[in-house]
């Protein structure tokens, strides 16, 4: 039978953390994520969760230690939010430069200046070019099955993972949550295999200087430069597709949930205006999408559920048919336009698709995105395209000029 | 075709010649006059301070004193140290000494 209980978005990751059989855990708190690491923090000290929970002096070093912690051969969890995201920068590089299956969670919010503690997407979105996978949730079942599937994920790729999710809209509000069987997690999640172990018996530098060019070590064995360590990463995070559907099949499978597509999709089979977005504000749209049924708009919601690697080919297909795109985002690439939005644009590229998009900037700060919002600012657009008018534009939703 | 390193992120093993032969960075190699090196001169071990400073452990305390050019790097401090000034630094001529 299923345990259903009421829970916030955080406590879901928490939950979803510990069913994953973590054994360490190094997190430094901040708002909104910290009610996370609190309750981890008691699920350890409770003797719940075997763990270790490292106290560190900032999130810089809360990433060493799960790097450290991973490289020893360790299941290891973070979690952070905008500054202290932004303050691992350069670990979230280190993370996946070693190719650590560390999982965090990036409870969205959005950066200074000025001082915000309100969500937005700023963080995790200027973290995109790190090497990591990132995943944004709905809702907080998503937010505890991304995590469990996350280690899969993380563990087969060798590439850390961040689960993003929207800070306050999801972490601090309460929603029913269902919470799979301790055994069959066990049964979904293998044991961590380390792709290197570092260890006393067999020494090894980690992460020398790496020349440009290739090197031959002392047994005479060729050794890659730079450039080939990158490529590396690249084609796991190319391949990890694959292993993303395949990890949510198998978790369709053995816990009852489908998570097998990178992208989620809500009255699209005859939709010619297609809304879309990541987290919490695509679940909005849904909403806004019923309001424009009403009115005999033919319009649904194409969710992005990978935003790296991104799904170049399911973005092709979801807009195959579309007459015109609105893709709803809470970043902004300064001097450009959301970089969802150029993304879906560049994956569209020479497909012979070539519909207006219109890209909604909204809800910066936390400022609310409410669903007439949407609903007025679509049929707004779709007039000035019917009307001729730009046929790509970049929108501040609820903004005054 | 030589084995390719299989892993995927970047490591080495503490062994000697891991980062290939590291000599040809130089550019001033050390040449030790025995005639005028004190463990030659006297003929037992002696002195040794080139040994002691060397950074890259490449001078072996033997009799006679001997430089591993496979590895030293011509940073020069054995002849800067050596109170008999028993070693010169003379330019290497071609690219790899």
């Amino acid at each position: 039978m299923d345990n259903v209980q009421i829970m916030t978005g955080n406590t879901a990751a928490a939950i979803a953390a510990k069913l994953c059989n973590i054994q360490v855990v190094a997190a430094y708190p901040i708002t909104p994520q910290t009610s996370l690491t609190e309750t981890l923090s008691q699920f350890i000290e409770s003797g719940e969760l075997k763990a270790e929970y490292v106290r560190v002096e900032s999130e810089h070093s809360a990433l060493t230690v799960c790097i450290s912690a991973s490289t020893v051969g360790a299941r290891v969890f973070t979690s952070t939010s905008s500054h202290g995201l932004l303050y691992m920068h350069e670990q979230l590089h280190w993370a996946a430069g070693s190719r650590l299956p560390i999982v965090m969670c990036c409870v969205n919010r959005g950066v200074g200046a000025p001082w915000s503690i309100f969500n937005d997407q700023q963080d995790s979105v200027a973290q995109r070019d790190t090497g990591w996978i990132q995943i944004y949730c709905r809702d907080n079942q998503e937010i505890l099955d991304s995590v469990i599937q996350a280690y899969r994920i993380a563990e087969e790729v060798y590439a850390p993972v961040m689960v993003c999710y929207d800070g306050f809209v999801l972490s601090h509000t309460m929603m029913p949550v269902s919470i799979p069987d301790q055994k069959a997690v066990n049964s979904f999640l293998p044991p961590y295999k380390p792709h290197t172990v570092l260890s006393v018996e067999n020494p090894y530098n980690i992460n020398p200087v790496i020349f440009p060019w290739l090197r031959e070590n002392a047994e005479g064995i060729i050794c890659d430069g730079y450039m080939e360590m990158r490529y590396k990463l690249q084609k796991a995070l190319d391949c990890a597709r694959e292993v993303i559907v395949a990890a949510g099949k198998k978790y369709a499978k053995i816990i009852g949930r489908n998570y097998e597509e990178m992208l989620w999709h809500y009255k699209t089979d005859d939709a010619e205006i297609i809304l879309t977005g990541m987290g919490s504000i695509a679940t909005e749209a849904t909403a806004a999408v019923d309001q424009l049924r009403k009115e005999g708009v033919k319009a649904g919601v194409a969710g992005i559920r990978v935003f790296r690697p991104f799904p170049v080919n399911d973005v092709r297909k979801a807009f195959s048919k579309a007459q015109t795109i609105i893709v709803l985002e809470k970043d902004i690439s300064y001097g450009y336009e959301g970089a969802l939005c150029s993304d879906i644009k560049a994956a569209l590229y020479g497909t012979g698709i070539n519909v207006p998009v219109h890209n909604f900037i909204a809800g910066l700060g936390g400022r609310d995105v409410k669903v007439r919002e949407i609903f007025e600012a679509v049929q707004q657009s779709l007039q000035e395209i019917a009307a001729g008018k730009e046929s790509n534009k970049t929108i501040w939703l609820n903004c005054r000029k | 075709m030589k084995n390719r390193d299989k892993n995927i992120s970047a490591m080495s093993t503490p062994a000697i010649a891991e980062g290939g032969k590291t000599g040809d960075w130089r550019d001033m190699r050390p040449v030790v006059d025995q005639k005028k090196c004190i463990p030659s001169v006297k003929g037992k071990a002696a002195c040794y301070l080139c040994w002691l400073y060397c950074p890259e452990g490449v001078v072996k305390a033997a009799i006679p004193v001997k430089i591993d050019l496979d590895y030293c790097k011509g940073c020069g401090i054995c002849a800067e140290e050596c109170p008999a000034q028993a070693i010169t630094m003379i330019k290497e001529v071609d690219d790899n000494g």
